[in-house]
């Protein structure tokens, strides 16, 4: 077969020179050809091209020659190479095939690889240009496919050190493709006449492929320092970049030679903006290390780059200023009105590298990219989007207040060009702007309201209903129209998600509102319209109104009895349920089963249901045996980025105390203790710097508290073995047993337990103080092998002290309702002190002249200190103090362990420093102490 | 990792979203990583990622990496995949996708890309894109359409060869692109010659 190939090829040659002008377009042609000898060719394969190419031929000029090409065929034609005389066109063909394949991501096996690449080696022969340099090209991507390529350094060689300028620099970039380093110093020689080359092809080359070989053979390359430094005073521009790359490459530990090396380049100035941009980057980088001032020669000429000629130079500039850290206002403003004249480029590259970099300015200096308000303005309706979505964001940081009802409209008007991802971005930075200034809410609201009743998906709704949402929590006044406007939006909503999340608030803010019955409407009409899960929240939200508005609830009554009828099993249950708690009209039932639901967690719940089923007791299931949710952190929706959002949904983790409570109940000698109250956060019991690190976890159980010690030993040549922490109570705390770590190596951190029996005679002794230290075996090792002495001896190590306070014992919940919570626990076990706040004061009286502003302070620290000394979880958001009032009213509430409930209300009141009066409501008697 | 993030998001997006999710989702999660970018890259004469040339159904016809940002060709397909859904219905040159910067230009049936990271200088980018442009513009006679590309994909190889060397960028000049590519003589007819020779 491969006879019949040679053969028609070579009668068919002569011809088609002739009849062509130029060998590329005998493409068609040379593919009827190989149609022709396909035909005599009986296997399957080769006729499925023959099928594809007289497609292609029928279509016309929307065929690809290379589409249907297969691989194996390819390298079949690839024989060819070995015949005499060598066709170039055809070969040079085949090659070309041959790289469109690789290019396509085609894989070669190594020994058809090896075998294509060894048949074309002989193509060296031929003196064709063209096919010379295609060679070259083979080799360079068969370099890591096929075995033994070096065969062509010789050739390679040859042609580097040839006559031929044309063969030379694209010869030694394949040859330094192929070389390692053993041969790199044969060809040592040659590199560094090319890298003097004259010819700047040849210079640029040798110069680049020495750049990539300094990874593999810096020792070689960094003898040719002499010959990069004479390329770096040639003529050619991209030959001085190349080599002010290299020099840069083999001198960039050593912080001396770099700085000489800018010295003179920036003294002896530079052709190319490619070498200028990169000096740019080494002298921002020199400065960044040396942490030099902004007075040095380098910010200087960094400084000058800003007047340079070349746009790619300036804007280099500008944005190393840009990032510089601890810029002045005045520094950056050079830069800055540079970005701003690139802000009306006709180039979008400009255009957007400019905004781009403003951006990032706004981000830390607001005000000096005010300037430039006007040119980001005319961005916002730029056809390139990216440049748009950046103008606006940037404009919305730099932006005052008083512009912002003028940012609103242009953005309104560009909104609906928009598609859904991208408005999420504007939702984003508007939420963002409410927060810097609330006083803009009603604009916002507006303007939100408008979107809510655009055309849009879930992401894009449930941003907007989100920013609207943090908006009511954050401003009162804007509370009943948000309400409003999402009442509206549920009547036409068809994300079941969003319905129930805004029916619940509706239920908890709703029946506060001057006027709730209007909502009662709303709610009711899904109740009759929506689908199950919506049907059954909205009758929890019913029932809220009916408990807490006296005057509804006849009419509240009415709609459950109709809900009672609902064709769902968990609508008619809730309704019932609800139904008979209204009924009964008592206020504690409605706290308790209405307003403030379970705060148990839920995989503790299910853990211990689960628990009790295996194990039926007599007595009943016990609630107070579950462990307490651990309230979430408040959310800081808008510092979240929409990359971590994408990510972060549904990862129902277990909570850490859960992850404790796991721990601990794996330890024989806890078992006995019951579930898991709380853990308190690590408190360090040394300085960070010393030899043994220590920090303690207080666990605290009904009756006993374990402290866990989790040690680390930063010697390396320690080992230590029986690690115990030996405390010594100050109250009536009594230490029952010690877990000792048994060893703990070098770096590896470890616990060691100890179990305290709390006092049960003295429940008000809540707070005690430990002193600690830390007694071990030490056996000294080897740092290298940690291979341990045979004998060690004892040593101990003093650890600061550890305090138990009122926190350790209280577990944090959160009471939706507070008020309803405070009547249910009722006054049987109340206690009222006041206390005058001495540290507020202090703070008070060094303020005195900002006194507004002292007087939030004074507020905000002291309603700071009560939460963090009593660890109990504020309600109603009351840990917020509005500003300018002289008086606020703190609301807390939290477990204590056993399972109290603690209600605490604290009143402050501004005078000369801040009066508190705490009243104090709990479940227990003794606990209100 | 980001990416792996990306490529998990981009895949939903391609399911869930209509064809107009387009270029703006990719907007979003670039600005996210705009805003959280690390000061300054290492000074490098590492410019250019990659080289993409796609037809007008968003197929490959030509594609250089020059890094491990895509290191399967799974992973390089869905890319141009990406990159060929948001930018080819706009004539605007820039944008920021998958954390990286793209730059390109259309032309008939035929779009190029370069692409290098998002701290680069957009402007570098620019000038290899033009310069890869312009050398194939001379070499085709100003018929840069996908026919005749595929006529000349041998000059095509050897052009981007000439101007950029494994991430670096070896020449920015036109002129000298063609000069070094060599085509044979009877290639470029007489009075082209004389002007870039």
């Amino acid at each position: 077969l491969g006879c019949y190939d040679v053969i028609s090829v070579d009668v068919d040659a002569p011809q088609q020179e002739a009849s062509l002008h130029f060998g590329y377009v005998e493409v068609a042609p040379g593919i009827s050809k190989a149609d022709s000898i396909c035909r005599r060719r009986p296997s399957p394969p080769v006729k499925m091209i023959k099928k594809f190419d007289k497609k292609d031929e029928e279509s016309g000029s929307g065929s690809n020659p290379f589409q249907h090409l297969e691989k194996s065929a390819v390298l079949q034609e690839a024989r060819i190479f070995n015949e005499t005389p060598i066709n170039p066109r055809r070969c040079l063909h085949i090659l070309t095939k041959i790289i469109y394949l690789l290019n396509q991501g085609e894989h070669f096996g190594t020994t058809e690889a090896t075998e294509a690449f060894f048949a074309m080696t002989r193509l060296f022969q031929s003196n064709d240009q063209t096919l010379r340099r295609m060679c070259y090209l083979t080799i360079k991507e068969m370099a890591n496919i096929s075995e033994d390529v070096i065969i062509v350094t010789s050739s390679l060689t040859k042609d580097m050190t040839g006559k031929e300028d044309v063969y030379r620099g694209p010869a030694i970039r394949a040859l330094c493709r192929i070389t390692d380093t053993t041969m790199l110093q044969a060809i040592e020689r040659y590199m560094k006449q090319a890298i003097v080359d004259k010819v700047p092809s040849v210079s640029s080359s040798a110069l680049v492929s020495s750049l990539h070989m300094v990874k593999m053979s810096y020792d070689v390359v960094k003898r040719w320092v002499n010959e990069a430094q004479e390329a770096a005073s040639s003529d050619n521009i991209m030959v001085q970049y190349h080599a002010l790359g290299l020099l840069y490459h083999l001198r960039k530990n050593d912080r001396l030679a770099v700085t000489k090396m800018l010295n003179k380049f920036t003294k002896s100035g530079l052709k190319s903006p490619f070498a200028y941009c990169m000096l740019i980057r080494i002298a921002s980088k020199l400065l960044d290390e040396t942490e030099g001032g902004h007075d040095s020669p380098l910010f200087d000429f960094i400084e000058s780059c800003l007047r340079n000629k070349n746009e790619m130079v300036v804007y280099e500039a500008a944005s190393a200023i840009v990032h510089m850290p601890n810029c002045t206002a005045r520094e950056l403003a050079p830069a800055v009105s540079v970005l701003q004249l690139f802000c009306s480029s006709p180039k979008a590259a400009l255009r957007y590298a400019a905004v781009r970099t403003l951006n990032k300015v706004a981000m830390k200096h607001p005000s000096a990219v005010t300037a430039c308000n006007l040119d980001l303005e005319n961005l916002i309706t730029d056809s390139n989007r990216s440049i748009a979505t950046l103008a606006i964001t940037t404009l919305l940081k730099t932006g005052s207040e008083s512009s912002v009802d003028r940012l609103m409209k242009q953005i309104s008007s560009f909104v609906s060009e928009i598609s859904d991802e991208f408005k999420v971005v504007v939702v984003q930075a508007i939420s963002a702007l409410c927060q810097k200034y609330p006083r803009k809410h009603s604009v916002m609201m507006n303007f939100l309201s408008n979107m809510l009743r655009d055309d849009g998906g879930f992401e894009y709704k449930r941003a907007i209903v989100d920013c609207i949402i943090s908006i009511i929590e954050e401003n009162p006044e804007s509370k009943e129209t948000g309400l409003a406007h999402l009442c509206e939006f549920i009547e036409d909503c068809e994300h079941t998600v969003l319905a129930t999340k805004i029916l619940h608030l509706l239920g908890k803010e709703g029946p506060r509102t001057p006027q709730p019955s209007k909502y009662i409407r709303f709610i009711f009409n899904r109740v009759v319209l929506e689908s199950e899960a919506v049907r059954a929240a909205a009758v929890s939200a019913l029932a809220k109104f009916g408990a807490q508005n006296d005057d509804l609830l006849p009419s509240v009554l009415v709609l459950m009895q109709r809900c009672m009828m609902d064709s769902d099993d968990e609508v008619r249950d809730r309704a019932t349920f609800y139904m008979n708690v209204l009924q009964q009209k008592q206020k504690a039932l409605n706290a308790a089963y209405i307003f403030n639901g379970l705060s148990v967690s839920i995989p503790g719940l299910e853990k211990s249901l689960h628990q009790y089923t295996l194990e039926p007791l007599e007595k009943p299931f016990d609630i107070k045996s579950v462990p307490l949710a651990t309230t979430p952190i408040t959310e800081q929706k808008m510092e979240i980025a929409p990359v971590a959002t994408s990510k972060l949904p549904e990862m129902l983790a277990p909570s850490r105390q859960d992850i404790y409570q796991e721990q601990l109940a794996s330890i024989p000698e806890f078992q006995a203790l019951g579930p898991l109250f709380k853990s308190s956060e690590p408190v360090q019991l040394t300085e960070a710097e010393t030899e043994y690190v220590v920090r303690c976890i207080k666990h605290t159980f009904a009756r006993h508290m374990v402290f866990q010690f989790d040690c680390t030993n930063t010697l390396n040549d320690q080992l230590l073995q029986k690690v115990v922490v030996q405390m010594e109570p100050s109250e009536a705390y009594e230490v029952v047993h010690y877990i000792p770590a048994p060893s703990l190596p070098y770096s590896q951190p470890g616990s060691s337990y100890t179990l305290v029996r709390l006092p049960d005679d003295d429940p008000t002794a809540v707070s005690c103080t430990f002193s600690c230290t830390m007694k071990y075996l030490v056996r000294d090792c080897d740092p290298n092998t940690g291979k341990p002495d045979d004998d060690g001896y004892d040593d101990e190590y003093v650890l600061e002290d550890l305090e138990v306070t009122v926190a350790d014992h209280i577990q944090k919940v959160l009471k939706p309702n507070f008020g309803a919570a405070w009547e249910e626990v009722g006054d049987e076990n109340e206690k009222e002190e006041t206390f005058a706040l001495a540290s507020v004061r202090t703070l008070d009286g060094t303020q005195f002249e900002y006194f507004k502003k002292a007087d939030a302070c004074a507020h905000r620290e002291a309603v700071g200190n009560i939460i963090s000394f009593l660890g109990m979880q504020p309600c109603e958001r009351s840990d917020k103090v509005p500003e300018n009032k002289n008086s606020h009213v703190l609301f807390l509430a939290a477990v204590f362990r056993g399972g109290h409930d603690v209600l605490v209300r604290a009143r402050l009141a501004l005078a000369d420093g801040v009066t508190m009066q705490v009243t104090v409501r709990s479940t227990e008697e003794t606990v209100v102490d | 990792m980001r990416s792996v993030i990306w490529s998990t998001w981009s895949q939903r997006q391609h399911c869930s979203e209509g064809p107009t999710g387009g270029l703006e989702a990719g907007l979003r999660l670039s600005l996210a990583e705009l805003e959280c970018t690390p000061l300054r890259q290492e000074p490098s004469l590492h410019t250019v990622k990659a080289v993409l040339i796609l037809d007008n159904d968003g197929d490959r016809l030509y594609a250089k990496y020059y890094d491990d940002t895509y290191p399967t060709v799974k992973e390089q397909k869905a890319f141009e995949k990406n990159i060929f859904n948001k930018t080819h219905r706009t004539d605007s040159e820039i944008a920021l996708l998958e954390g990286l910067t793209v730059v390109y230009k259309s032309n008939i049936d035929l779009f190029f890309y370069v692409i290098g990271s998002s701290h680069e200088n957009e402007l570098m980018l620019m000038a290899v894109l033009n310069c890869l442009f312009d050398s194939l513009s001379q070499m085709l006679r100003k018929n840069v359409e996908r026919r005749a590309l595929l006529e000349n994909m041998e000059g095509l190889f050897l052009a981007v060869d000439e101007i950029v060397d494994g991430g670096v960028i070896l020449e920015s000049d036109p002129q000298q692109v063609v000069h070094r590519v060599a085509l044979r003589g009877d290639d470029v007819p007489l009075t082209e010659q004389t002007v870039t020779q």
